[in-house]
């Protein structure tokens, strides 16, 4: 009889428990990001990150719906709608790609969800069409070029040579670099999108008389280019954004990276409690080293959950404001955002190591102090 | 086995059931999928009039998807920032009228399927395959570099555009307008292979010296089957960039022009309902098996060899046997 | 410009064309015996890449690494070839593009699922590093020279095979006629599957020969299958000489039209339009070409007259 009790209470209580769970389960978050395809790597760190964040903070009342857009933009589209009308999320996050987050994120701040961007910052969304539910994690996709052409001014290169490929962003790219860099511009070319042969631009390089290079060639046409100047014989300095010496691919690019310097607002060594648990914690779950990617996925939680201890998702007003404080540890130390809602943070120099068997970066200088990006005056928010 | 036409009516009661139901329960995002099943399945009708029953295998027709893409990007990008898109020789405004945005597609469409068929009908086979491949990949990296019209990073267009009486962006009601438009499509092609013209394609297919001997063209046939094919296309292009009120480079991409061929091919070729079939079940696989895995191309991918190696006539053949063959 | 940097710029150029050869003589070999048209062949290069890669990774030795993706590629050519390819034969080329479509995404994801999502390390090894002094004093790498020695070397193993052996012999006869050589007791069904194997090992080859200068990653077959198409078009399918032509005619166009249509542009406007324009003309010269020559020749430079 008292076990019949006990059993029946058990179930009760088990019952209840589970009610109680799925009432507190109020806050859904919808993460669009590439896990199939060539562009993986990125996605699934941003996700490990953001994950990592989410667990360690113990709240079983965020639950994340993770979608593979497969860098597709109109797949992402049809994802962000699903996101939207059938998940009933309240807030999304997740895309790498400028092109697909401008597909996405105008229609989803427009229909009054929260976006908070762990990657791409295409300059409309930082300019013109900021908008108030819009939120980067990041950077403005200008600014690790800006702190290139910072430090090559500090490193006195006078005569670089710049390229990039011919997309949007690699011409954001070029007009980064050149909006800070003082020196003269020894060549500018815009290779072709996926290209992975570059012995005509080298062959430029070395007839120009530069006495730098600067160059943007996000995934494996960074690897491409790295190997082949490394195997060109034409050995002047090297100064890149983060991208191609991060991480996931620098192992791929092995000899060819080292010493070279790459500006980034985030770095593994960067001293500060957050990141030291942080870069312990990320071995310890997945067993690799975490990437700057990885390090915007969990700043991304962090800043959500931060939100979510000081106000309700359904009370708009509340919660952007809580996100617009940006009260959380972050991995990156100090970081606030400005009025466009994009970071405004410090971004580092930092040149490629080889520490036992593994190829890494160490923290060399700050490129540029509280750094904010050019956009911000045209954002009427 | 079932008849082709009952299979027929029951495809069509699905693309009303689905939505009518989805409609009554709340479910606008399936009312989407189907949106975006029904578009599809008007490129592949398109397509399918150049390939099953002209024989034409284009695997270049994202070209036109694209193109009927970007017509409407462009002409409703100039509306929403109230810039006119030339002026000269005399002033063109943009729009975001939908029928407007149709006819410019189709036209503009047609236009460039006569330019790309003209030069490509001079090869046959593979060559013809690879010609089309060919002039697909320069308009994808034409609309890569064209920076004025956002290069790779596309053009997003806020609002959908407006249908004279309809509200446009709930969702049943654009799904109304593209079930309708398909209907159309499907209506008209039925007619075109019952036509003279129709016969005389299928003919010029199976046996091109019989039909030169009687005194027809088959080149002239074929370039109008393209023609017409390309128009269908782009016209979903329209529509499927209305769909995602977004059109980038991707719409151009050779993997598109595969995914075409992939409907018509799980479908049937040749019959009037396969793109449908192909393109409902593409849409499905592409929003289950996307839930199951990561790696979910890799089951994609053995379906896909399944149905080519073992369902000869696609899942139409499988259903309801081999096409009644008229001597 | 100078002219050795004009003389550099087409000694790139070859070099490119000869890499591309590499992928396309298996590709047009394929299609001219057994008439397939394998969009997997980029895969099968794909898979040279990684088997190369991983084998380098393990014995840190670069010869091995390029016997394992010969070995790796005709393993998995012979596979796919008796399991799907041959069943492909009879069948139209739509059905063919379908199923080698499908096979390409086999392939790469099943890739990814082996190897992880991140790209793989494989380098030059250290007595082909570094650059050398040609005449006229153009420094040059000297890893890309043996990329020219070694694809020149298999342009004319291949010819020689086609032309002097029992296996050429039995290939040529293929092309020509099935059914005869099928009769005169040839195991066409065995011809077929070397072939194939044989193709496949050339892709994995120059997989595992552009993956020490390039990046070893998922996805990486794709867009050297499209030029290598856009090569055996040019060149006329099936033939062997039409693909080292065409793979020539490719290779140059491409680089010396990203090299010289800004300059020459740059005439016209200012230097970031050039560049900008130019590039943009450049990326689709090689498709400009092949329609061209497809226009003015149906069945490319040397291919069969209808």
């Amino acid at each position: 009889m008292n076990k019949k009790i006990l059993a029946l209470s058990t179930a009760l209580l088990a019952a209840v428990g589970m009610n109680m769970g799925a009432a507190q389960a109020d806050t859904k978050v919808g993460m669009i990001t590439t896990l199939s395809g060539g562009g993986a790597g990125l996605g699934i760190d941003v996700r490990d990150g953001f994950m990592l964040a989410i667990k360690q903070s113990g709240r079983d009342d965020i639950e994340v719906v993770i979608e593979d857009d497969q860098r597709k933009p109109d797949v992402a589209v049809s994802l962000a709608d699903k996101m939207v009308q059938s998940e009933k999320v309240d807030v999304l996050t997740g895309i790498i790609w400028s092109n697909l987050a401008m597909a996405v994120v105008p229609s989803v701040t427009a229909q009054g969800k929260f976006y908070l961007s762990p990657n791409a910052g295409p300059s409309p969304l930082a300019g013109k069409g900021c908008h108030m539910n819009y939120f980067n994690v990041a950077w403005q996709n200008d600014n690790l070029h800006e702190a290139a052409g910072a430090y090559s001014n500090d490193a006195g290169y006078k005569k670089t040579f710049i390229l990039a490929p011919n997309y949007p962003a690699g011409k954001d790219a070029l007009t980064g670099f050149k909006r800070f860099h003082k020196g003269e511009i020894a060549g500018e070319l815009f290779t072709k999108l996926g290209q992975t042969d570059y012995a005509a631009e080298i062959a430029q390089i070395r007839a120009s008389g530069a006495d730098s290079v600067f160059f943007f060639l996000p995934g494996g046409m960074g690897i491409a280019f790295l190997k082949q100047y490394g195997g060109s014989g034409v050995d002047l300095p090297v100064v890149g954004p983060a991208f191609s010496f991060d991480q996931g691919i620098l192992q791929a690019v092995g000899e060819a990276a080292l010493g070279v310097v790459n500006t980034s607002q985030w770095n593994k060594d960067l001293d500060n409690e957050t990141n030291a648990a942080f870069v312990k914690s990320f071995q310890a779950e997945y067993g690799r080293l975490p990437s700057l990617y990885a390090s915007q996925g969990f700043d991304t939680a962090n800043l959500l959950i931060s939100a979510l201890d000081k106000a309700d998702v359904s009370d708009a007003d509340a919660f952007r404001a809580a996100l617009k404080a940006a009260d959380f540890n972050s991995t990156r130390g100090d970081f606030k955002f400005g009025d466009n809602h994009h970071p405004i943070q410090n971004i580092y120099a930092r040149e490629v190591i080889k520490e036992g068997d593994v190829f890494t970066n160490k923290t060399l200088s700050v490129a540029l102090e509280n750094h904010s990006d050019a956009y911000a005056a045209d954002c009427k928010m | 086995m079932m008849s082709e036409r009952n299979l027929n009516i029951a495809v069509l009661a699905m693309f009303i059931g689905i939505p009518a139901w989805a409609y009554f329960s709340d479910e606008p995002f399936t009312i989407t999928l189907m949106t975006r099943a029904a578009i599809f399945a008007l490129a592949a009708v398109g397509l399918n009039l150049a390939l099953g029953v002209g024989g034409l295998v284009s695997l270049g027709h994202a070209a036109f998807f694209g193109l009927g893409g970007y017509v409407m990007g462009i002409l409703a990008y100039h509306a929403q920032t109230y810039t006119p898109l030339a002026e000269w020789p005399f002033l063109v405004e943009g729009t975001k009228s939908m029928p407007v945005i149709w006819l410019a597609s189709l036209l503009l469409s047609a236009g460039l399927a006569w330019v790309i068929g003209s030069l490509s009908l001079r090869t046959t086979g593979v060559y013809f395959i690879m010609i089309t491949l060919a002039f697909a990949q320069m308009m994808f990296f034409f609309s890569i570099s064209w920076s004025a019209y956002g290069g790779e990073d596309g053009l997003s267009i806020y609002v959908r555009n407006n249908f004279p009486g309809l509200n446009t962006l709930d969702p049943i009601q654009f799904f109304a307008i593209c079930f309708v438009i398909l209907l159309a499509a499907l209506f008209l092609s039925a007619r075109l292979a019952k036509s003279p013209f129709g016969l005389a394609l299928n003919a010029a297919r199976q046996s091109p010296q019989r039909v030169e001997t009687v005194g027809l063209n088959t080149q002239r046939l074929k370039l109008v089957a393209f023609v017409i094919s390309g128009a269908i296309t782009g016209l979903a292009g329209a529509l499927f960039a209305d769909l995602n009120r977004f059109v980038s480079p991707t719409m151009f991409s050779w993997q598109l022009s595969g995914e075409i061929m992939v409907f018509i091919i799980i479908g049937g070729v040749g019959r009037l309902f396969g793109p449908v079939v192909g393109a409902l079940v593409f849409v499905a696989l592409e929003h289950f098996l996307g839930g199951l895995s990561e790696f979910w191309h890799i089951y994609l991918g053995l379906l896909l060899l399944l149905i080519v190696l073992f369902g000869k006539g696609g899942l139409i053949g499988l259903i309801c046997g081999r096409e009644k063959v008229h001597d | 410009m100078s002219l050795v940097l004009v003389f550099e710029q087409v000694l790139n150029g070859l070099q490119f064309g000869i890499m591309l050869f590499l992928m396309a003589a298996g590709l047009t070999l394929i299609f001219g015996v057994m008439g397939l048209i394998n969009l997997a062949h980029g895969s099968l290069y794909m898979v040279g890449a990684f088997a190369a890669a991983a084998v380098a990774g393990a014995t840190g030795s670069f010869v091995l690494a390029l016997l394992a993706a010969l070995a790796a590629a005709a393993m998995a050519g012979a596979i796919v070839e008796l399991a799907v390819i041959r069943r492909l034969y009879d069948r139209d080329h739509l059905d063919q593009v379908l199923a080698t479509f499908a096979l390409i995404l086999i392939f790469s994801e099943g890739t990814r699922w082996i190897f992880g999502s991140f790209p793989l390390f494989l380098d030059i090894p250290t007595y082909l590093r570094g650059p050398v002094t040609l005449p006229g004093g153009i420094q040059y790498p000297l890893y890309r020279i043996a990329l020219i020695v070694i694809g020149l070397i298999v342009a004319a193993g291949l010819g020689l095979m086609i032309a002097r052996t029992r296996i050429g012999i039995q290939i040529r006869a293929g092309e020509n006629d099935r059914e005869m050589i099928a009769a005169l007791g040839v195991d066409i069904s065995k011809l077929y599957t070397l072939v194939f194997a044989l193709g496949a090992a050339l892709a994995g080859f120059a997989g595992a020969l552009v993956g020490a200068i390039q990046s070893v990653q998922v996805g990486m077959g794709e867009p050297v299958l499209i030029l290598a198409f856009v090569v055996i078009v040019v060149g006329g399918i099936g033939s062997i000489k039409g693909a080292l032509v065409g793979s020539l005619l490719v290779g140059l166009t491409d680089t010396l039209g990203g090299v010289f249509l800004p300059r020459i542009l740059n005439a016209f406007m200012d230097v970031s339009s050039a560049a900008n324009i130019g590039s943009s003309i450049a990326s689709m010269a090689i498709y400009i070409l092949m329609g061209a020559v497809l226009i003015w020749r149906p069945t490319g430079l040397f291919g069969a007259r209808l």
